[in-house]
């Protein structure tokens, strides 16, 4: 090692404004905070639910019904979309590539299925849920 | 057996550990990644449901309570719970390193240890649904 090695500064705080990928890489890096809330948010609802009152778990459900909590689930279900679900199909294929013979499975074929099995496992959600 | 194979073993029965530790932890978080991916979306779309006044008929307090209370649905939402809540913990410690906190060791405890806590209550409530 060199006695005074080349050091490039650098923010530890500001570094991924630099370039739009490592933005973007932050912006979906940030999508584990709605994670967190969303499931802290079930677990408050759960705690609710067993306090075994209808009378609590309706004025529960009376208490979310606002605008702002209509803008906040709007937006942070496309932001979710957005940000952590079609990036995560989308590196799929390199995160568990199918291998066949000698071939792999080509990219799309991987890309497509876990589309098509995210519609279905929402509409499962929402039959489970009574919506359809 | 002589020190340095007796040295050996211990080192690489070490190391063995911390290899599964990492694929216990890497293992949680991927899975847990793919999860929130599919019901995540389909989760807030029901919270966005309630907000707009249009309680599906599943969300009605009979309904949801006879599903908590039964063993499917009990496994249901806690696996979900449980891997949502691992997940977000490994990479809000990624999010604190990024945004320059490089207190990695009391960062790190502090995530999993809400994320613990979370799974706990998730289990301590769902137990007391019946």
């Amino acid at each position: 090692m060199s006695r005074r090695p080349y050091v490039r500064e650098m923010s530890k705080t500001t570094w991924y404004m630099r370039n739009k990928r490592y933005k973007v890489y932050v912006m979906r890096e940030l999508s584990s905070f709605l994670v967190g809330f969303y499931t802290f948010f079930v677990i408050y609802a759960l705690g609710i639910l067993a306090t075994g009152s209808a009378e609590k778990w309706d004025s529960f459900l009376a208490a979310q019904q606002n605008t702002g909590m209509i803008i906040f689930h709007g937006l942070a279900l496309l932001y979710f979309l957005f940000f952590q679900t079609f990036p995560w199909f989308k590196l799929a294929p390199k995160a568990m590539p199918v291998q066949l013979g000698e071939k792999k499975l080509p990219d799309s074929y991987i890309i497509v299925g876990h589309y098509v099995a995210w519609i279905v496992v929402s509409a499962f959600i929402f039959w489970l849920a009574g919506v359809i | 057996m002589d020190r340095s194979q007796c040295l050996y073993i211990l080192v690489g029965g070490s190391h063995l550990m911390a290899i599964a530790k990492k694929a216990i932890v890497w293992g949680l978080f991927a899975a847990g990644g793919t999860l929130t991916a599919f019901v995540v979306p389909a989760l807030i779309g029901l919270f966005l449901l309630i907000a707009t006044g249009n309680i599906p008929d599943g969300l009605q307090f009979d309904q949801i309570h006879a599903f908590a209370a039964s063993w499917l649905g009990k496994a249901c939402l806690f696996i979900v719970l449980f891997l949502s809540l691992w997940h977000a913990a490994h990479r809000l410690r990624g999010v604190a390193h990024d945004f320059g906190i490089r207190q990695d060791t009391l960062v790190a405890n502090t995530v999993y240890a809400v994320a613990a806590i979370g799974s706990l209550l998730a289990a301590f409530y769902l137990f007391s649904i019946r």
